[in-house]
């Protein structure tokens, strides 16, 4: 007997509990429409660092530390690290693990990142393997630039459509006891590429998978949309968005009316000058740890379901001409729901 | 004198529109767009039409990489009517040598004294 429901979906049993969160921001998202929720916000970008990559291994280091401190526990409870980010071989999250002493798994699902480690952070606390895991990610819009457009020092013009990378970075701390919001669902998704080859219409291209996701999750769970006070995508963008809500509805779900996208949340595209919303492995991140789980502890939002969603492909394989192939986690989340 | 500024500005400024547009408007890398400027430099240059656009424009033609392109074709051709056929290779770097001189010490002078920040 195994804990899978239908295809793709894993019940948690033991129901493991987000006993803390903690989201960092870079001061551009701290001026969006989210930043009361947030924990720090950073006035310095480069976070007092020499460059853009230290400062986003040092947030995502003070992320996980300060959750640490906030669960009231010490850095040798936590059996795990689980995290992952934007960058080769994953530097931010590995040199932020270098100063800790937690044993540690780097995950890369791209923007999908945070679902995706708190997806198997729950899995291993309903395994009974550890008794306190941190799944945890980051982005920095600068270090992003860098390793998937142009250097700043290049000096190049942002097209209209290019997305806008989260600095930013969140961190859970999942535990076994206590009241807090926790974990019942996991749907991890599968990999689907519709051939889209523009890396700035990566809405386009990750909305099938989201839409794959949501639509297993729902057949798996006998679940509808109805049954989530809030569903939360990744970072599709408007785009990407639209399309997610019109295949969705295609298939018999209509999730119209308590959607949303953490992308077009996190920045006010209008006044900010972030022409087609947040992206990256933070903005999630954030967007969970900051608005929605703040909002579950205050009784607002009861059950929620949060899809990352991850464009999965590199540099290089953009340059010879791949298309770029999506991912998507759902991690299904309640509070006061009556259920634990 | 005034309307070699003004024709300049026009000239310089057009070229600077239609790189914008392509920005804007095409899919195409910043660095496609410069290479394709020098490009189109070159070859209108070996076909005298550059000549055309330079002698209204002034430096409004002559700065913009288009102009650079155009120096690239002249002396080539210059070099080749000079010394023979080894001045397809030798004579657009000599002729540009100010130029590229000039983009590789300022661009370094630069990376010494600032720092990237990030964009607004």
């Amino acid at each position: 007997m195994t804990k899978k429901v239908g295809k793709q979906t894993l019940k948690m049993e033991n129901k493991p509990r987000i006993i803390s969160t903690f989201s960092i921001v870079g001061p551009k998202e701290g001026k969006g429409p989210l930043k009361d929720y947030f924990d720090v916000i950073k006035n310095d970008d480069l976070a007092g660092k020499d460059s853009y990559e230290k400062a986003e291994s040092n947030i995502l280091y003070t992320a996980v530390t300060e959750s640490i401190k906030k669960a009231n526990l010490k850095e040798d409870d936590i059996d795990f690290l689980f995290a992952g980010d934007l960058l080769n071989q994953l530097t931010s999250s590995s040199f932020a693990a270098r100063d800790m002493n937690i044993p540690f798994l780097g995950l890369y699902g791209a923007c999908s990142t945070m679902t995706e480690s708190l997806s198997i952070a729950s899995m291993v606390m309903d395994g009974d393997f550890a008794n306190y895991i941190i799944a945890a990610t980051s982005s920095h819009f600068s270090s992003a630039e860098r390793q998937f457009r142009f250097p700043l020092e290049f000096g190049s013009q942002r097209p209209p459509t290019a997305r806008w990378t989260v600095t930013g970075s969140g961190a859970m701390v999942l535990g076994r006891e206590g009241n807090f919001p926790y974990v019942t669902y996991v749907t991890i998704g599968k990999v689907k590429d519709y051939g889209i080859i523009d890396a700035n219409n990566m809405g386009a291209a990750m909305a099938p998978a989201a839409v794959s996701t949501l639509y297993n999750h729902f057949k798996d769970t006998g679940r509808s949309p109805k049954d989530y006070d809030v569903i939360a995508t990744g970072d599709l963008g408007k785009v990407g968005k639209e399309i997610t809500a019109k295949l969705l509805k295609d298939y018999g779900y209509d999730i119209s009316h308590n959607y949303i996208d953490c992308g077009e949340e996190i920045f006010d595209n209008e006044t900010q000058g972030t022409d087609s919303g947040g992206s990256g492995c933070g903005c999630s991140a954030v967007v969970l740890c900051g608005y929605l789980y703040k909002n579950m502890l205050s009784g607002k939002f009861k059950r929620i379901l949060v899809v990352s969603t991850g464009a999965l492909m590199s540099t290089t394989s953009s340059l010879q001409g791949e298309s770029i192939p999506g991912i998507a986690h759902a991690v299904a989340i309640e509070y006061g729901t009556g259920g634990s | 004198m005034m309307n070699d500024y003004v024709s300049a500005f026009i000239v310089g400024g057009l070229i600077c529109v239609i790189a914008q547009i392509l920005i804007d408007k095409t899919k195409f890398t910043p660095a496609r767009i410069l290479v394709s400027f020098v490009t189109l430099g070159v070859i209108l240059g070996a076909l005298n039409i550059y000549d055309v656009v330079i002698r209204f424009g002034k430096a409004g033609a002559t700065i913009p990489l288009p102009g650079f392109g155009y120096t690239l074709a002249k002396s080539t051709i210059k070099e080749v009517n000079e010394k023979g056929l080894i001045g397809a290779f030798t004579g657009g770097i000599k002729g540009a040598a100010g130029g590229i001189t000039a983009a590789i010490f300022f661009g370094y002078v630069a990376a010494l004294l600032f720092d990237p920040k990030t964009k607004k």
